[in-house]
């Protein structure tokens, strides 16, 4: 029992774990304090967004892994020219600003849009992107990758000597199916389901910018309306403690169904399948091809009609620029500051407490934890002057669990590695971390650092709530161009802020990765 | 003189009791049977597992409470005796500083370790570069430099062919009786004990016998010993 002997002392981490615990659970509490002082009960409008963000969230969910599972199936199945680069892309869409991708979606499915164009050409109406069934089709662009991705690992995890006795039976694609895929897809499609169902129930910038009105606002749309429009701190609150309960609710589903591990483990024989001749292939091709064009055509989208918009630049850029960028740099300090001691501590048996503090923001929504700090620092101090540090820190939050999920079972494999030869040498605190943890974890860290760099430079959530009229972040000022109409220039900015997002997180990963030692 | 007194160790079901002393400078091999303890009794006295009951005593005073960079110990792992990202210099650089402060007399005493070990001139190379009795001579170098009084192996030649790991055997006779370290060494391997230890810890039925000469012990091996040699 090595309990009071660590290279690293968890005291930092648990420090980190509880301001981060701080930070949600005090906005949480000034959230309800604040709710309890509202007299109105919910009302029609509440009750039809409560409906519409669960119907949405259902939706989403639904389609997304419903077409998610033949192209899964093809991926698994099929080795082709480009197959690594479209698996690459289906995790493109993780640190793809969601205002841009809305853009290229309206450039493509919109009412002026490429495909509104094609059905013009042989008289056809041109299709309404605005509502439902928009907000869905974002939700789906986003986690059709997802799903893909869950449910092609869960192919990749059946045993490649199952699939050979299968074979070897003379199984028929029906017989693997219900032997091997059935078992499988019943494990892992839960789990995914449940995973895009609690994503899409804090849907904000998707229902911004293609939902509203009446019909179409989700309850995090709704907690922003209640503030912007109508300063109504009170109905925001209540709203607030809405999304609390459903996003609650929903992260318990989520943790209860997480697909676990059931197939023995196999030694690694490569897939290869013996059932997957004929009509499969067409049918395969057809899944791929077209999932690969529902990703790339909106990207391309953003490319053609970004450069046609660049110029003449509107005026502000620049600042709106410089604020994004210091917002992901202060938001990327902030993480790494908490994550790598809250990592460190993590690794250490009994202390996996600390990975479930940083977990809890998931289980709050980013307008819910603004809310809550925005009812904090109003009567001391005039939030708008918070908006950069304010923004910064809850992005930094949101992103603590996915940078979690990648430093810490690294720190444990280091504590394993080198904490009792560390501990022999007398090796502890600051000298383990700058000559043994932060260059062995270095490709971590520079890839948990790109992520939230990225997020941060798409985020468009806290900072709707914070910023003033004079300032804005590049989501924000895309959106005021669109609100404006402008749709060139928001187009055209709609690519410089691709660039930036993708070029923040290709550097600190790439950092991360070169010249990583053994 | 280090002195185990009145020592228990207990995880769960399994106990081991240890009343034991080993004169400075003695070399002694640590044998028995498969999950008898041995790791466990070298891991106490090192620091990585907590004492149930007892002390152990270097020099007369209690380290039990020590953390194990602050004993008087030096001990080498199955695994894991060398950082990969270090260069060998680093490495064997930790041994006089953790925190890689090292002046010119260090990087003097460092190519001079090296050199004693057979790796002169390999400062700048990494682990990887290094074939697996490279990679042991390196630690070994680190251990020289620590200048500690006592020396422990938990097996980190096990994985080197006989030949090697002879080799780095006589290695370590050498350098013990250079510097006077007293030496506890976990070993399956008779003819390891009997090559450069000249007596023997029985670790077995929750005991840890009190060392016993290794060529008499190994010649009228007691039971329990008898029945792990076969």
């Amino acid at each position: 029992m090595a309990g009071r002997a660590e290279p690293v002392s968890p005291r930092a981490g648990i420090i980190a774990a509880l301001c981060v615990a701080a930070v949600i659970l005090g906005a949480l509490v000034a959230v309800i304090l604040r709710a309890e002082g509202a007299t109105a009960g919910l009302s029609r409008a509440n009750w039809a967004a409560i409906r519409f963000t669960t119907l949405q969230a259902a939706a989403s969910a639904a389609i997304s892994v419903l077409l998610a599972i033949p192209v899964a199936r093809a991926l698994a199945r099929r080795r082709f020219w480009g197959r690594r680069g479209l698996i690459t892309l289906l995790g493109a869409p993780f640190i793809l600003p969601v205002i841009v991708a809305v853009l290229g979606l309206l450039a493509v499915f919109g009412r002026a849009g490429w495909i509104s164009g094609v059905l013009g050409w042989v008289g056809l109406e041109p299709i309404h992107i605005y509502g439902l069934h928009g907000v869905v089709l974002a939700h789906v662009f986003f986690n059709l990758p997802l799903a893909t991705r869950l449910i092609l690992q869960g192919w990749q995890d059946i045993p490649g000597e199952q699939m050979r006795l299968a074979a070897q039976l003379g199984a028929d694609p029906g017989v693997t199916q219900r032997l091997l895929e059935w078992p499988m897809l019943r494990r892992v499609v839960p789990g995914a389901l449940a995973i895009i169902f609690a994503i899409c129930l804090t849907s904000f910038a998707v229902a911004l910018t293609l939902g509203g009105g009446p019909r179409a606002t989700t309850v995090e749309l709704a907690i922003y309306q209640a503030f912007r429009f109508d300063f109504d701190l009170g109905q925001a609150a209540m709203l607030s403690c809405v999304q609390i309960l459903l996003t609650g609710v929903a992260a318990i589903i989520a943790l209860r169904v997480e697909p676990g591990g059931g197939f023995a483990a196999g030694s690694g024989i490569a897939l290869r399948r013996w059932d997957s001749g004929g009509a499969l292939v067409v049918q395969d091709a057809i899944a791929i091809t077209l999932a690969a064009l529902f990703l790339v055509l909106p990207l391309a989208a953003i490319f053609v009609d970004g450069v046609a918009g660049l110029w003449p630049l509107p005026s502000g850029l620049g600042r709106a620029v410089a604020t994004s960028v210091s917002v992901a740099l202060i938001s990327t300090a902030l993480l790494l500051g908490m994550a790598l001691p809250m990592a460190a501590t993590a690794a250490i048996p009994g202390r996996g407490w600390v990975e479930g503090a940083g977990l809890l923001g998931l289980a709050a929504s980013p307008l819910v934890i603004g809310t809550g700090l925005f009812l904090i620092v109003n009567p001391v101090i005039n939030p708008s002057t918070l908006a950069v540090p304010v923004t910064a820190l809850v992005n930094a939050v949101m992103a603590l669990p996915f940078a979690l999920r990648i430093l810490v079972p690294r720190a444990r494999e280091m504590r394993a590695a080198h904490g009792r030869l560390a501990l022999s040498l007398r090796m502890r605190g600051w000298p383990m971390w700058r000559h043994v943890l932060l260059p062995r974890m270095r490709p971590q860290i520079g890839f948990s650092a790109g992520l939230t760099a990225a997020l941060s430079m798409g985020d468009l959530g806290v900072i709707t709530l914070f910023a003033d009229p004079q300032m804005a972040t590049l989501p924000l000022y895309i959106f005021r161009l669109m609100g404006a109409y402008r749709m060139e220039s928001a187009a055209g900015v709609a690519l410089i802020l691709l660039v930036l997002s993708v070029s923040m997180f290709w550097i600190f990963d790439r950092g991360g990765r070169r010249n990583a030692g053994a | 003189m280090l002195e185990l007194d009145g020592v228990t160790l207990a995880r769960g079901a399994f106990r081991l009791r240890a009343d034991l002393s080993v004169p400075v400078g003695a070399r002694v091999a640590v044998m028995g049977p498969s999950g008898a303890g041995k790791t466990t009794l070298v891991e106490a006295v090192a620091g990585f597992t907590d004492l149930t009951a007892g002390q152990i005593r270097w020099d007369g005073r209690d380290i039990a409470q020590d953390a194990p960079g602050d004993r008087p110990i030096a001990m080498l792992f199955q695994d894991g005796n060398l950082f990969p990202h270090l260069t060998v210099a680093q490495n064997v650089g930790l041994g006089i500083s953790a925190r890689l402060r090292l002046r010119a007399a260090d990087h003097e005493r460092i190519a001079q370790a090296l050199a004693r070990v057979g790796l002169a001139g390999m400062e700048a190379r990494r682990p990887a570069e290094l074939s697996g009795g490279q990679r042991s001579r390196a630690a070994l170098a680190r251990v020289l430099v620590q200048h500690r009084p006592v020396l422990l192996l938990d097996e980190p030649f096990a994985a080197l062919g006989p030949a090697m790991r002879a080799e780095m055997l006589d290695l370590v006779r050498d350098l013990t009786q250079e510097t006077g370290a007293t030496l506890l060494m976990i070993t399956h391997d008779p003819a390891d004990a009997r090559r450069i230890t000249s007596e023997v810890i029985l670790v077995a039925d929750g005991a840890a016998q009190p060392p016993a000469a290794t060529e008499t012990l190994l010649d009228n091996p007691p039971p329990a010993l008898q029945a792990y040699l076969g």
